[in-house]
C-alpha cells in the first residue's frame, strides 16, 4: 500500500492551491487557432446560458466591430460602458476595470485576452486586468488565439513570418480553470472570410491577407489543437495525482538556460519554457557576467535586462553569476542547484574566433558529467555588433583618451634622457608602465590607444632613423609587433582584473548591506526605527531615494513612516500605485508592467500574515531600466523589512492583548466586588423592610427600632459606595476638574472630620497640625474627600477605642499630611497595592466597601501633583501619608485693620 | 414660630414626596406639593406657604430660575435639595436667595433641623430686634457691648473678626456663602477674594475654638461657605 500512498507535500500543495482557488473567480478561455473561428460568438452564447441559469453576467468588453449575429447576442445582457482614453489626439476605447470591480458581477465577459491597454490604464496588458478580476472573486470568460501565447512566439513567427507583439504568459493560459477550443477547419474559415464574416481592420488588410493563407491556417490549427491536447493531458495527470492513481512519476527535472545580451536569447528562453512546460520542470535562466560585459553597449544591457524580464514573466527564475570562465561558472551553478539539463544557443561566431577563444558548447560537453546539454539553433538575427566600446568610467571618455595621449608623451619625455644610457629596447618598459597605468584607470579603449601610440612614439623617437616612422633595421618590426602584443595583453588583463575587483567589491557591498540591515532590523523596536534603518540601507544598496509606507490607521490608509524618507518626492499618481501594491501584494510601478507610468517602483512588504506595507523606490536616472539583479536585491530587502515590521506589529499586538486581558480581569473583579457590595446592603434593606411590612403590628417596638436602624445604616453604606463609584468613574473619565484656590488645611480637616463624625464615633481623633501652616493651592472639596476617605478607612480597619491621629507639617516646598491608625497593618507586599482599584485587604471580609476609597485618594492627590503612600507604624497600625506641593509664594495678606480691639 | 407651618414641596420624584408627606405631617406641618417649578410658583402666590423645599433638578424649569422669580416678590424661606458634587449650583442658588441647602440623600431629622432654623429666622426678621446676648454652648456674645466670651474668659477680636462672627450669628444655623460673608463684612463693593476670608477665619477660630481642626462653633461647608453650629 505504501508505495501507492500520495506524497504528503504534493497533497498539501494541492489543498493550498484549492483553498486559494475557492475565493478566486474561475477563468474560462475560449481558445482558437485564428481570428474569425467564432470565439466571441461562442463566449457570448455561453454567457447567455449562464445568465439564463440566474448567474449575474456582465459583458465587460466586446470588440466594437463584431458582426451583427454576434452583436445580437449581447442584447439582454448587462453591458459595461467602455472607457474612452484620449491618446495622441484620437480616442481609444478600453475595458473599464475599475467600473467592473465596482459592479462586482458573478461572471464577466472580456474579449481578447492578449490585448495591450492604452498608456495610462492601470495595467499594461488586459490579461493583468483579468487576473485582478479573478482575485476579486469575479469569474471571467475570455477569448484567446493560439498565436498570442508567449512560448509559441518564435514558432508563430516561423510559420507566418509575423512577429506577434501582443502575447499572454503561458502561466495564465495554464492556470485557466476551463479551456474551450473553438475549432473551424481552414477551408471553413476561408469561406467565412470570403463572405465577409471576419472583421479585418482596414489598415492591416495586407498583413492579414498574408496571415490568412491556407498553409498558415492549417499550421495554426494544428498548434491550437496540440495546445488543447497538452492541456487535456495535464488535466489527466492532475486527476491521477488527485486520486492517488499509481503511475509513472516524472523525475525531478530542473532546466538551466544560459542567456546573454543577444536578442537570440529571448528565443532560447521561450524554447526553454516550452521544454520545461512539457517536462513540468522548474527552470532557471542564468547570465554570467564576464569581464567582456564591462564593454557592453547601453543597448546590449537593455536587451539583456529585457530578456531576464521575459524569463520572470514566463515563470522562470533568474540568476546572475560573475566569473572568468563561462562554462565553469555554469557547471558549478548547475550542480549546486541540481540542474539536469542545460540549454545553450548554437554558436553563431566565426570559426576562427571559436578556435581562438574556445567554444562554450565544447567546454560544457566536456565538463558537464551527467548533466544533459541541449543546443538550440539560432536564426538569421545577428547579435547586434558591440557598437560602442565603453570604458569602465564612461563619463570621462574624451578626457581618458586625451590622458592616454599625455601619458605616452610623458613616457617619451622620461625615455629621452634615458636613451643616452640605455639600449633602445629597454625603453619599451617605460611605455609598458604607462599602458598599465592607463588600463588600470580608464579601461580597455584608452589603453589600446596608449599601446598603439607607444609603439608609434617608440619608433619615431628612439629607432634610427630618428624623427621618422621609417625603420632601417627590419628586426625592429618584430620588436614593434611583440611590443604591441604585450601592451594589448597587459591592457586586457589589467582591465579584467579591475573589473573583477570592482564586481567583487559590489558583491561585498551588497552582502555587507544585507548583513547590516538585518542586524539593525533585528534591533529595531518600533516601525519608525525600522523605517529609519531600512530607508538608509536600501538607499545605499540600490542607489535610490527610498520610503517605507505602512498602514497608519484602522482604515489601512498608507503613510510614509520615518523622517529619513527625505527627498522621496514621487509623482502625483504614485500614492494610488502604492495603494494598489498594498492591496494586491504585487510589485508595480516604474520598470514593471503594472502602472509603469509612475515615477517610483513599489514593492509590497509581504510577511507571513499578508502585506504589511510598501517599499517605495525612486530610481536614479542612471539605473533605468531596472535590472533583475537590482530587483532581486530589492525583493530580498523588502522581505527582510516586512518580517521586521511584522515582528514589531505582532509584539505590539501581543502587548495590546495583554493590556486587554488585564482590563478584562479588572472589569470582572469590579463586577464581583460591586455586585457583592451592592447586594449586601440591599439584602439587609429588603429583608428588614419586608419583615416590617409583613408584620408591623406584631413586632416588638424594640426590634422594630433595631430593624429600622439597620436599614438606615445599610442605606448609608450604599450611599457611600455609590458616591465612590461615581467619583472613580469621574476620575477615570478625566471629568474631575480641580479648582485650586488658596486653602487652609485646618479648615478642610475640620470639615472632613465633621462629615465623618458618624463613622468616627468609636475612635478618639487626635490632630497635630503644625502651628501657622501655610496656605496651600488645592481644591477644598477634593482634599476634603481624601481626608474623609483616609479617616474612614482608618476607622473601618482599626479596633474600636483605638485612636486615629491626624498630623500635618510643611517645609518650604511640600505639605505632608498623615493619617495613622492602630489597626492590624498592611502586609508588607501590599503597601503599594492598597491604592489599586478594587484592592481589598485580606482581613476586610464582612466590611463594606469596594476597594475604591484609596484609589480615589491616589487619583485626587496625583491630580494635585502630590504623592500618596502607606507605611506600617512601629508599634502596630498603618500610616497613610500624602504630600501636596506648596506654591513659592503665599497669598497676599489683607490690609491691616485700623482699629485693633473691641 | 407660626403654628402648623405651611410647607410647599416642589419635587418631581413621587417617592421622595411620599416619605416627606408622611414624616412632615407627623411633626405638625401642613404640606403642599408641586411636581413642577411653574406649579410651585403659582402655589406660593395662591397659598403663601411659610417655607419652600425646592429640588434643584426639576423637569420643566431649573431650580435657579424658580428662586430668582420667587425672590422678585416673596421673602419666603427656601431650602434647596440637591445631590453631592453640584456645589457650584448650590452656591448659585444660595447667592440667588435660597436660605439653606440639604444634600441628597438626607435624613428627615436633619431636614427638620434646617427647617426649624429657617422658620425661626423668618419670624426673627419680622421682629428684627432679637436677643442682645447670643449663646452657643460655651460661646457667649454680648451684641450690645460687643464682647465675646468663651466659657468665662473674654476674647479680644479685631473689628473684622467680630463682624464675621456677628454675621454668622445673624444667620445662625444657616449656611452663609463666601460671597455673602464678604459682602456683609466688607460691604457690597468688596473686591476681596475668598482666601482673605480664610485668613480671618483661621484667626477667629484660633481665638474661639478649643481645637481649630475640630471646630465646635464655626463650621466649614467646603466649596460653599461657613455656618455657625446650631444650638
Amino acid at each position: 500500500m505504501d508505495d501507492r500512498r500520495r506524497d504528503p507535500d504534493a497533497l498539501l500543495l494541492r489543498v493550498q492551491a484549492e483553498e486559494a482557488k475557492k475565493s478566486r473567480g474561475k477563468l474560462k478561455i475560449f481558445f482558437g487557432a485564428a481570428p474569425g473561428v467564432g470565439k466571441t460568438y461562442t463566449m457570448l452564447e455561453a454567457g447567455r446560458e449562464q445568465a439564463r441559469e440566474g448567474i449575474d453576467v456582465l459583458v465587460g468588453y466586446i470588440e466594437p466591430h463584431v458582426r451583427p449575429e454576434t452583436q445580437a447576442l449581447v442584447l439582454g445582457l448587462d453591458v459595461l460602458a467602455r472607457k474612452e482614453v484620449p491618446y495622441r489626439g484620437t480616442k481609444l476605447v478600453e475595458f473599464d476595470l475599475e467600473a467592473a470591480l465596482a459592479k462586482r458581477p458573478q461572471l464577466i465577459l472580456v474579449d481578447e485576452l492578449a490585448h495591450t491597454n492604452a498608456p495610462g490604464m492601470t495595467h499594461a496588458k488586459r490579461w493583468q486586468d483579468v487576473i485582478q478580476l479573478l482575485e476579486a472573486g469575479i469569474s471571467v470568460y475570455t477569448t484567446l488565439n493560439v498565436q498570442h501565447l508567449e512560448s509559441l512566439r518564435d514558432v508563430i513567427a516561423q510559420i507566418t513570418g509575423i512577429s506577434v507583439a501582443e502575447t499572454v504568459p503561458d502561466s495564465v493560459f495554464e492556470e485557466a480553470d476551463e479551456l474551450e477550443l473553438v475549432d473551424l477547419p481552414a477551408d471553413g474559415l476561408l469561406e467565412r472570410m470570403r463572405e465577409g464574416k471576419v472583421y479585418v481592420p482596414h489598415q492591416a488588410e495586407r498583413a492579414i491577407q498574408n496571415f490568412f493563407s491556407k498553409g498558415n491556417l492549417i499550421a495554426l490549427r494544428e498548434l491550437a489543437l496540440r495546445k488543447a491536447a497538452e492541456r487535456v493531458g495535464a488535466e489527466m495527470e492532475d486527476y491521477r495525482e488527485e486520486h492517488g492513481a499509481a503511475g509513472v512519476w516524472p523525475v525531478n527535472e530542473r532546466l538551466l538556460v544560459c542567456v546573454g545580451p543577444s536578442p537570440f536569447s529571448a528565443k532560447l528562453v521561450r524554447a526553454t519554457r516550452r521544454i520545461a512546460g512539457s517536462l513540468k520542470a522548474p527552470w532557471i535562466a542564468v547570465h554570467v557576467e564576464t569581464p567582456a560585459d564591462s564593454r557592453l553597449s547601453e543597448k546590449d544591457r537593455a536587451q539583456l535586462s529585457q530578456t531576464l524580464n521575459l524569463v520572470e514573466q514566463l515563470g522562470g527564475e533568474t540568476a546572475t553569476l560573475s566569473g572568468h570562465s563561462l562554462a565553469d561558472e555554469l557547471i558549478h551553478y548547475a550542480r549546486s542547484r541540481n540542474v539536469t539539463k542545460i540549454i545553450v544557443g548554437k554558436p553563431s561566431r566565426p570559426r576562427w574566433k571559436e578556435w581562438l577563444q574556445g567554444s562554450l558548447v565544447y567546454e560544457l560537453t566536456r565538463k558537464c558529467g551527467d548533466i544533459d546539454i541541449y543546443v538550440i539553433t539560432g536564426d538569421s538575427e545577428k547579435r547586434s555588433a558591440t557598437t560602442a566600446v565603453e570604458p569602465i568610467r564612461s563619463s570621462s571618455t574624451t578626457n581618458a583618451y586625451l590622458l592616454s595621449l599625455l601619458t605616452v608623451l610623458a613616457c617619451t619625455l622620461v625615455s629621452w634622457p634615458l636613451s643616452y644610457f640605455l639600449a633602445a629596447t629597454n625603453l619599451i618598459m617605460v611605455y609598458l608602465l604607462g599602458v598599465v597605468a592607463i588600463a588600470t584607470r580608464f579601461g580597455r579603449g584608452p589603453s589600446i590607444l596608449a599601446s598603439v601610440l607607444s609603439v608609434a612614439a617608440f619608433d619615431f623617437f628612439f629607432i634610427p632613423p630618428f624623427l621618422t616612422f621609417a625603420v632601417h633595421d627590419t628586426q625592429y618590426v618584430f620588436t614593434f609587433a611583440v611590443m604591441l602584443a604585450t601592451a594589448l595583453t597587459i591592457s586586457t588583463l589589467t582591465t579584467r582584473v579591475t573589473f573583477q575587483a570592482e564586481s567583487a567589491r559590489a558583491r561585498e557591498r551588497r552582502t555587507a548591506s544585507l548583513y547590516a540591515i538585518s542586524h539593525q532590523l533585528a534591533a529595531a523596536r518600533t516601525p519608525e526605527q525600522i523605517a529609519q534603518a531600512a530607508v538608509r540601507h536600501v538607499a545605499e544598496a540600490v542607489d535610490a531615494k527610498v520610503a517605507i509606507l505602512l498602514a497608519s490607521d484602522d482604515e489601512g490608509r498608507l503613510a510614509v513612516i520615518g523622517a529619513e524618507a527625505e527627498g522621496f518626492d514621487p509623482g502625483p499618481h504614485d500614492e494610488a500605485v502604492a495603494r494598489w501594491v498594498f492591496d494586491h501584494g504585487e510589485i508595480a510601478g516604474h520598470g514593471t508592467t503594472t502602472l509603469p507610468g509612475s515615477a517610483g517602483l513599489y514593492l509590497p512588504l509581504s510577511a507571513s500574515h499578508g502585506t504589511v506595507g510598501v517599499l517605495g523606490v525612486l530610481p536614479n536616472r542612471a539605473w533605468r531600466p531596472i535590472e533583475p539583479e537590482r530587483l532581486h536585491l530589492l525583493e530580498t530587502l523588502s522581505g527582510l523589512i516586512a518580517l521586521a515590521v511584522e515582528r514589531v506589529q505582532l509584539a505590539a499586538e501581543a502587548a495590546r492583548i495583554r493590556v486587554q486581558m488585564e482590563t478584562e480581569k479588572l472589569r470582572s473583579s469590579l463586577l464581583s466586588a460591586v455586585s457583592h457590595d451592592l447586594r449586601t446592603p440591599l439584602s439587609v434593606i429588603m429583608g428588614a423592610t419586608s419583615t416590617l411590612l409583613d408584620s408591623v403590628d406584631r413586632i416588638e417596638p424594640q426590634l422594630r427600632r433595631e430593624l429600622l436602624g439597620s436599614i438606615l445604616e445599610e442605606a448609608g453604606h450604599l450611599n457611600r459606595l455609590v458616591a465612590n463609584l461615581l467619583d472613580m468613574t469621574r476620575l477615570e473619565a478625566g471629568a474631575l476638574e480641580v479648582h485650586k484656590e488658596w486653602q487652609s488645611l485646618e479648615e478642610i480637616v475640620g470639615a472632613a472630620l465633621g462629615r465623618t463624625s458618624q463613622q468616627l464615633k468609636d475612635h478618639p481623633v487626635v490632630t497635630h497640625l503644625q502651628p501657622e501652616l501655610p496656605f496651600v493651592p488645592m481644591d477644598d472639596l477634593l482634599i476634603e474627600q481624601v481626608l474623609a476617605n483616609l479617616v474612614e478607612n482608618a476607622a473601618k480597619y482599626s479596633p474600636p477605642g483605638t485612636p486615629i491621629e491626624l498630623t500635618a507639617f510643611a517645609n518650604d516646598t511640600i505639605l505632608t499630611v498623615e493619617v495613622a491608625d492602630r489597626g492590624p497593618g498592611v502586609p508588607h507586599t501590599d503597601l503599594e497595592r492598597v491604592f489599586e482599584k478594587f484592592y481589598r485587604a485580606a482581613n476586610s471580609r464582612g466590611r463594606p466597601g469596594a476597594g475604591l476609597g484609596l484609589a480615589i485618594c491616589r487619583g485626587i492627590i496625583e491630580l494635585h501633583g502630590g504623592q500618596i503612600e502607606a507605611e506600617n507604624r512601629p508599634g502596630g497600625g498603618t500610616v497613610f501619608r500624602f504630600t501636596l506641593p506648596l506654591a513659592t509664594t503665599q497669598p497676599e495678606v489683607p490690609p491691616a485693620e485700623t482699629s485693633t480691639e473691641t | 414660630m407660626v403654628q402648623d407651618p405651611k410647607i410647599l414641596l416642589i419635587e418631581d420624584e413621587l417617592e421622595i414626596r411620599r416619605f416627606l408627606r408622611a414624616s412632615l405631617a407627623n411633626h405638625g406641618y401642613r404640606l403642599l406639593e408641586s411636581e413642577t417649578g411653574q406649579g410651585g410658583l403659582n402655589l406660593v402666590a395662591d397659598e403663601h406657604p411659610d417655607l419652600v423645599l425646592l429640588d434643584l433638578g426639576l423637569p420643566d424649569t431649573d431650580g435657579l430660575t424658580v428662586i430668582r422669580k420667587l425672590r422678585g416678590w416673596s421673602q419666603v424661606p427656601i431650602i434647596i435639595l440637591s445631590a453631592r458634587g453640584q456645589e457650584a449650583d448650590k452656591v448659585k442658588a444660595l447667592d440667588a436667595g435660597a436660605d439653606d441647602y440639604l444634600t441628597k440623600p438626607f435624613s428627615v431629622v436633619e431636614l427638620q433641623a434646617r427647617m426649624r432654623v429657617a422658620l425661626r429666622h423668618a419670624t426673627q426678621d419680622q421682629n428684627e430686634a432679637g436677643e442682645p446676648i447670643f449663646t452657643l454652648g460655651r460661646l457667649r456674645v454680648d451684641l450690645e457691648r460687643r464682647q465675646v466670651f468663651v466659657g468665662e474668659k473674654g476674647v479680644h477680636l479685631t473689628p473684622i473678626e467680630y463682624r464675621i462672627l456677628t454675621t454668622l450669628i445673624k444667620h445662625a444655623g444657616k449656611v452663609v456663602t463666601h460671597r455673602q460673608l464678604l459682602k456683609e463684612v466688607w460691604g457690597p463693593d468688596s473686591v476681596f477674594e475668598r482666601h482673605y476670608l480664610r485668613v480671618y477665619m483661621t484667626h477667629l477660630r484660633r481665638k474661639i475654638e478649643l481645637d481649630p481642626a475640630q471646630p465646635e462653633f464655626v463650621l466649614t461647608d467646603p466649596g460653599i461657605g461657613y455656618r455657625l453650629a446650631s444650638s
